[in-house]
């Protein structure tokens, strides 16, 4: 209890420092919340965790890092990120598609050998070094002043961007055919291949999906974080917490558990060293597999249904 | 319009359809009746290829489609309307009529399939209420209409139905089977259907077939197979043995 004082005692003096740990925890909040929902898109169509997703977001990045040596910063983006879309489809085409009802332990098995081989080859192109894509618009020191708190421009632009993407999916998914065809997959694999749906095409454009995202979060994160071979493993893993946290399966409810786990991850920082960081997320994953297995949002009935 | 010939299937090494033959001529409403676990519905999921037989073949129109993957099959006019009234519960009920008419889109104009929604809904009006609602929590009676309604949505030539009346009070099965004789009357639909409830599937039914154990016992005109005596002690419970005492 004397420690929670001591932080609002903290905040109290040091309003300013209180939002850099906001804005700080609400950047990494949104990234986290998009690769949970790349975990969910691929959940929801095929009943598996991919675990590549979060070499999705590796893959982005670099891509975009080497591209923009030869091209601007924009089409360097648009490039890596259809480039990593096409690595999702062949990702699914060569291993998935020809499966006949495959196990979904047998899957997850494939998605993990997946990761594993996908970073090897990053090392062997990229090697160790960490690299960067420059800030989109200004650079480390510029800043944007909100009612005297100063934030980075690439923050807004993460907020925006990863804003936008949610918004984006929920519309495809409400609006388009295709998505509304990806939901109905999701709801009842039978039923949607008795309407006519090519179930298996839905599959390989859950991953192209799925890829997608991640790919564009990695490049708007890319600046702040910094990326290099293996930055895949600890963003799968605190996507992986957040798509819990959420109740697999539910965007909206992986924004509030992605802001959660990124703001409390932030503040950790104030009271713990910065190492124990990874442990939190980890912590959390456990304390909600124990005591609420259909995640925070989630509630048993739902667990069933799947939604976007 | 279908033909199945010395048809074998099941579910890994256990048999259960052995040897079925059948035929649907166009127009016709061919009703399957037999005990549970006879095979009804394996044999219907079979014809819509979610299940691949063993050997045997299937021909719908003249064309072959025992290998043939389901979408496609529903494509070339043959859909089912599967064994316990099976919606996207998580959409909306306008949702799932749409969804009915995947195979359509890029095919017919986009007006055409908004009028035969509201087509669906002239047939049904209970779905009509209940445009917006989320399927799930349609009533058991409205979400058997859907999953036909969807179904109708692909505009297709032969109807498999699985049991339409399981589960439903005797006031909505006898709506149920009003609806499947119209459909045959308004569109020239052609119609398998099978049905536990005997003595109603027969009554709407030009022909029938009995299945028992993956085996087809009997078939034969519905009105035959009401008076045979085998049908109608172990299907339309009419105690022969009391009644002639
Ligand atoms: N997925 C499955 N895996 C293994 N066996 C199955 C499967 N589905 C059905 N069976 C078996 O196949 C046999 C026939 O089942 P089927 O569902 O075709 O019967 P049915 O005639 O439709 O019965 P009901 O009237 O109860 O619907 C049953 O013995 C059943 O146990
Ligand atoms: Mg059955």
């Amino acid at each position: 209890m004397p420690l929670v004082f001591c932080i609002i005692f903290d905040c109290i003096m040091n309003i300013e420092l209180f939002f850099q740990y906001v804005a700080a925890g609400v950047t990494y909040g949104f990234i986290y919340a998009i690769v949970a929902i790349g975990f969910n898109i691929i959940y929801n169509t095929t009943g598996i965790i991919n675990f590549a997703q979060g070499e999705f977001v590796m893959l982005g990045s670099m891509t975009a890092i080497t591209l923009n040596a030869f091209m601007p910063l924009s089409l360097a983006i648009v490039l890596s990120v259809l480039i990593t879309m096409l690595v999702g489809a062949v990702m699914e085409i060569l291993f998935f598609r020809w499966l006949e009802s495959p196990s979904v332990l047998r899957m997850i098995i494939i998605t993990i050998g997946l990761s594993i081989i996908i970073r090897e080859i990053a090392l062997a192109i990229w090697g160790e070094n960490v690299r960067a894509l420059p800030y989109f618009t200004g650079n480390e020191v510029s800043s944007v002043s909100f009612a005297g708190v100063h934030i980075s421009p690439q923050v807004l632009w993460v907020v925006g961007i990863c804003s936008v993407m949610v918004v984006g999916l929920q519309v495809f998914f409400k609006y388009f055919r295709y998505g509304r065809q990806m939901r109905a997959c999701a709801a009842n694999r039978e039923v949607a291949r008795l309407c006519g749906i090519n179930t298996k095409n839905m599959v390989t454009l859950s991953f192209v999906l799925s890829a997608g995202i991640g790919a564009l979060a990695g490049c708007v994160v890319s600046p702040i974080t910094y990326s290099q071979y293996n930055m895949g493993v600890p963003l799968a893993i605190k996507g992986f917490t957040v798509a819990i946290l959420g109740g697999l399966g539910n965007s909206m409810a992986a924004v509030a558990g992605g802001l959660l786990l990124g703001i409390l991850e932030s503040f950790s920082v104030w009271v713990m060293p910065s190492a124990y960081k990874d442990a939190i997320a980890i912590s959390i994953m456990l304390l909600i597999l124990f005591f609420r297995p259909a995640g925070l949002f989630g509630r048993k009935e739902e667990f069933s249904l799947k939604e976007f | 319009m279908l033909k199945i010939r010395n048809i074998e299937a099941g579910y890994g090494s256990i048999k259960v359809l052995r040897k079925v033959s059948l035929h649907v001529n166009p127009g016709e409403i061919v009703t399957i009746i037999g005990a549970n676990g006879a095979g009804k519905t394996t044999l219907l999921r079979t014809i819509s290829g979610l299940l691949r037989p063993w050997s045997g073949e299937i021909k719908f129109n003249g064309e072959d489609i025992t290998r043939t993957p389901t979408e496609r099959i529903v494509r070339l006019g043959c859909a089912l309307v599967p064994e316990g009234r099976q919606v996207f519960s998580t959409m909306t009920v306008r949702e799932n009529l749409m969804l009915g008419a995947t195979v359509r889109f890029g095919k017919d104009r986009r007006e055409d399939i908004e009028r035969d929604i509201e087509w669906i809904y002239d047939l049904f009006p209970r779905l009509a209420e209940r445009e917006t609602q989320l399927a799930g929590t349609l009533s058991g009676g409205e979400q058997q209409m859907l999953a036909i309604g969807r179904a109708l949505m692909a505009k297709p030539e032969l109807l498999l139905l699985d049991e339409p009346s399981m589960g439903l009070a005797p006031t909505i099965v006898k709506e149920i089977f009003n609806y499947i004789v119209r459909l045959r009357e308004e569109l020239g639909l052609t119609v398998l259907l099978v049905e536990q409830n005997a003595r109603s599937a027969l009554k709407v039914s030009d022909r029938a077939y009995v299945i028992e154990t993956g085996r087809i016992m009997l078939e034969g005109r519905s009105e035959d197979l009401m008076q045979n005596r085998d049908v109608q002690r172990a299907y339309l419970g009419r105690d022969l043995d009391r009644e002639f005492v």
